[in-house]
């Protein structure tokens, strides 16, 4: 089936069988690769991205359910929430393997763009659908709170 | 004249340390942060290039070690900037090609990256090529300028004299018309500008948070098509027939082949989505008679008994099973344990993939987050049939391995490399592992059992300890047998208790082999995985027994006159003293410790638990490491950091189980990993020393698990033999 989905501020039309998931549009048909497949069962958070600002799993979703939104992907990230979110990742040097981090990076800019000043629990709760295998959850939560202080000042 | 041909006369070669080094002028620059770029220019001679500098004075480096998230690409860089005195926001980095000699790991003879040993080969070498190019930079300033060496510094890649000045790119050209030093002189600590600096950024930090970082899950190529393989459910088993009729109707499905090995059939199709949906259609029939049949339950039930007969191996020389049994016959107490650790996967994030591409010259490209190319590199060549030099690796980022990536056979590069040539070897082939493809595909941390005896004396110390190991052998019947297997003893079997670092009177170790066709390899930690938790758990079990405190009780069994021994006692202490052992906790709390020596490393953690409604929290890890001179403390810590999650995420709830000989575990839900609610604060302490670097990937993982058990069993009084945590009743919060 042939559809248009917005991406990153663009129309995109792709032509695809009509069940494949977003995640295989937006890596094999558009060659946006920050996107990541890690589980395909929305398990995992790798293959985060915002539908009209909220992080949704990509793998599990439709793409005639989001023909109609606007979708981002960390390549598409822009404003003030994302800088402070991937400048305090480079601050205290987050990253390991790297391969979750833009599904960490979606969910956490999610996260700030609704909670200005997350707890410890806030944090938890929106972030423990994204798995990381090298354990990187201690500088992870830091680096929300660091975003959220540089947000605030 | 051709980009080439210039640089090929700005190249010199000279030997150093072993190595032959050269400095290059690559009139592209490198100029791009993303290693996959970069990696395009990646220079074509035959030498040996560790350090590059451009025009613009954009120092590249060659990292003969991948990039797994265990911090190379920032490590091995620092080494060469320390030298060079080069300006850390201005180096550029590369994978190296496969090149056996030029790029072989010190330690192991072979190109590869394992056993935490990147930082420790590279120390020295790393290290003389950034000296190298610096001496050379300064001679060209001297002669330029009319001044002696001696008045010229260097720093921040700026050469100065008084006052004139230059980058290092204005300085190259004529810098490589001079001959290399052979031993140029290396700085002393205290003239260590980046080694041992806790404010450097990571090399991978801006393209691995702007999605620009390439892993080879991302590669495309044109013209490519997608492979998945259907594989034999069960291990060991061989294909019959199948029928893809059902997947003819699938969208972008395009053929599906046997594979030659016959233990899979290889889907193809125009995606990713479609080769995975064309091969759910597809229906095999198995034969299975000389596969494992057997369940998990069975099989560790076998393990266990196995361990009641006497060991087929004795791994220590000193003592043996006899031997020890008659001290342990008659000590007046006796600890006894039967302990069960259960196979695991690795499962890194990125599933495992390899892109095959054909080029019209006859040159094939493998596309890899390749952990060991010396071994893809002749196994791809072997499998086409062409000469290695028609083969190119090209290196990416790694989504993880923790051991995964490096098996003997190169299995997944060698699965990718028989689906293009079953394809007609004329279009690239990516071959894509999916997560369900990961947790079935075997490569496990293997089963294991172990017995421990221990005999205690009237005055609560160690008589004897007796301990018998039953488990698969990772190595026997691979390449690596000869270097690690000795007297029938696969060292990885017994690593970390055979050669304990406690002074324990009459220590026995006996190895008995399981054999399957379950296949199994090292997990991050490897031997030490098993070893640590049965060796930690139990001297909190003896300690217990002797009515002793857990710390005292281990630095009664290293002496300071030992050094080895010495050093696990420092880090016992450190960590001791940071986590105030001694300070008494709220009700329901309790702190258990663990420490272990791995790879060169000591590292000590105590971790502190709460218990509420029976459901129990990690609240706090500290941890302790004495790894010789700390090159990047930031690194190192975010290896403990890491390794203690893996290792406890492991230990609370992973597991991979058969039934029937079929894994029962699928994807995520039922292999959980940990999450980000699961861990409190963790703290590392590092040990000051001026020892040889030694490694931290993995020494973080051994004590994790065993400290927290031995939180638990504080708190419960309940011995914890069976793994993981969850098996013996154990929740957690």
């Amino acid at each position: 089936m042939s559809v248009t989905l917005n991406i990153n501020g663009e129309d995109k039309k792709v032509d695809v069988p009509e069940d494949t998931p977003l995640l295989w549009v937006i890596r094999d048909e558009l060659n946006l690769t920050g996107t990541k497949f890690g589980c395909g069962v929305a398990a995992c958070g790798a293959c985060t991205v915002h539908i009209d600002g909220k992080p949704v799993r990509s793998c599990q979703t439709n793409i005639q359910d989001v023909e109609k939104s606007k979708i981002t992907t960390i390549e598409g990230l822009s404003g003030k929430v994302s800088k402070a979110v991937q400048d305090a990742w480079r601050d205290l040097n987050v990253v390991q393997c790297g391969y979750c981090q833009s599904g960490q990076i979606m969910s956490a800019v999610g996260l700030l763009s609704e909670n200005t000043k997350p707890t410890d629990q806030d944090i938890d709760t929106a972030m423990q659908g994204n798995a990381c295998r090298c354990a990187t959850y201690q500088r992870i939560r830091a680096a929300i709170h660091l975003a959220a202080s540089k947000l605030e000042a | 004249m051709t980009i080439q041909t210039s640089r090929r006369n700005l190249l010199k070669g000279v030997a150093t340390t072993g190595t032959a080094l050269f400095i290059g002028y690559n009139t592209n620059g490198i100029l791009s942060h993303t290693i996959a770029n970069a990696a395009e220019k990646s220079d074509l001679t035959p030498l040996n290039p560790f350090v590059k500098i451009a025009t613009d004075g954009t120092v590249t480096i060659i990292l003969k070690h991948f990039e797994m998230g265990q911090g190379t690409t920032t490590g091995l860089t620092t080494l060469v900037a320390e030298e060079l005195d080069a300006d850390w926001d201005k180096i550029a980095i590369e994978f190296a090609p496969a090149d056996h000699e030029k790029y072989k790991n010190l330690a192991f003879g072979a190109q590869g990256t394992g056993g935490s040993t990147a930082i420790a080969n590279s120390y020295i070498q790393y290290r003389t090529a950034g000296a190298a190019v610096r001496a050379l930079l300064v001679q060209a300033a001297a002669a330029k300028w009319g001044l002696k060496p001696k008045d010229i510094s260097v720093e921040k890649g700026m050469v100065r004299a008084g006052d004139k000045s230059a980058h290092f790119g204005e300085l190259i050209a004529d810098a490589a018309k001079l001959p290399l030093p052979e031993k140029p002189t290396l700085k002393t600590a205290d003239q260590f500008n980046l080694i041992g600096k806790t404010e450097l950024s990571r090399k991978d930090n801006i393209d691995k948070t702007d999605g620009t970082a390439l892993f080879a899950m991302d590669v495309k190529v044109p013209d490519m098509v997608y492979a998945v393989i259907l594989r034999s459910p069960r291990f060991g088993g061989t294909l019959l027939s199948f029928e893809t009729e059902k997947a003819r109707k699938i969208s972008g499905f395009l053929n599906a082949k046997a594979m030659p090995t016959k233990d899979g059939i290889a889907v193809y199709a125009t995606s990713t989505w479609a080769a995975i949906s064309a091969r759910k259609a597809i229906e095999a029939k198995w034969d299975n008679s000389k596969a494992e049949n057997r369940s998990t339950k069975e099989i560790g039930k076998t393990h266990l008994e196995t361990l009641k007969k006497a060991p087929a191996l004795q791994a220590r020389k000193d003592n043996d099973f006899e031997k020890t049994n008659t001290a342990i016959t008659s000590a007046p107490k006796k600890v006894k344990a039967e302990f069960l650790l259960p196979y695991l996967a690795h499962a890194p994030m990125e599933p495992l993939n390899c892109v095959i591409e054909p080029h019209d010259d006859g040159k094939i490209t493998v596309h890899d987050g390749c952990q060991f190319p010396g071994l893809v590199h002749p196994t791809i060549a072997k499998i086409l049939g062409i000469q290695r030099d028609k083969v190119k690796i090209k290196t990416y980022y790694a989504g993880g391995s923790f051991g995964r990536r490096a098996t003997a056979k190169s299995d997944y590069a060698t699965e990718a490399a028989l689906a293009f040539k079953l394809l007609g070897g004329k279009k690239a082939v990516k071959l894509v592992w999916t997560r369900e493809d990961d947790l079935a595909g075997g490569y496990f941390r293997p089963m294991a059992a172990h017995s421990v005896k221990i005999g205690l004396t009237d005055k609560g110390e160690i008589s004897g300890w007796n301990h018998h190991v039953v488990s698969q052998s990772i190595v026997k019947g691979t390449p690596f047998e000869k270097a690690l297997v000795k007297d029938g003893v696969d060292h990885t079997s017994i690593e970390g208790i055979a050669d304990a670092e406690y002074e324990i009177p009459a220590l026995s170790v006996g190895l008995t082999d399981w054999v399957s066709p379950v296949p199994v390899l090292w997990w991050r930690s490897v031997g030490h995985s098993h070893t640590a938790y049965v060796k930690e758990v139990s001297m909190d079990l003896a300690a217990k027994a002797a009515e002793k405190d857990p710390v005292q009780f281990r630095l009664n069994y290293l002496k300071s006159e030992n050094k080895d021994q010495k050093r696990l006692a420092g880090v016992i202490k450190l960590t001791a003293e940071k986590a105030e052992w001694s300070k008494p906790l709220p009700k329901g709390w309790a702190r258990g410790i663990a420490a272990h020596k791995s790879f060169g490393s000591y590292v000590a953690q105590v971790i502190e638990i709460s218990s509420k409604d029976g459901d129990i929290k990690i609240e706090r890890v500290v941890c302790a490491v004495d790894c010789g001179v700390a090159v990047n403390p930031d690194v190192i810590k975010a290896q403990m950091e890491g390794g203690i999650g893996f290792g406890l995420g492991a230990i609370m709830r992973n597991q991979i189980t058969l039934n029937d000989g079929l894994v029962e575990q699928e994807n995520f839900p039922d292999y959980e990993p940990l999450r980000i609610n699961d861990i409190g604060k963790i703290e590392v302490h590092i040990t000051p020393s001026v020892e040889a670097p030694t490694g931290v990937g993995e020494p973080g993982v051994p004590p994790a698990g065993p400290a927290l058990a031995n939180a638990i069993m504080a708190l419960t009084g309940k011995p914890l033999l069976k793994l993981p945590l969850n098996e013996n009743g154990v929740d957690f919060a």
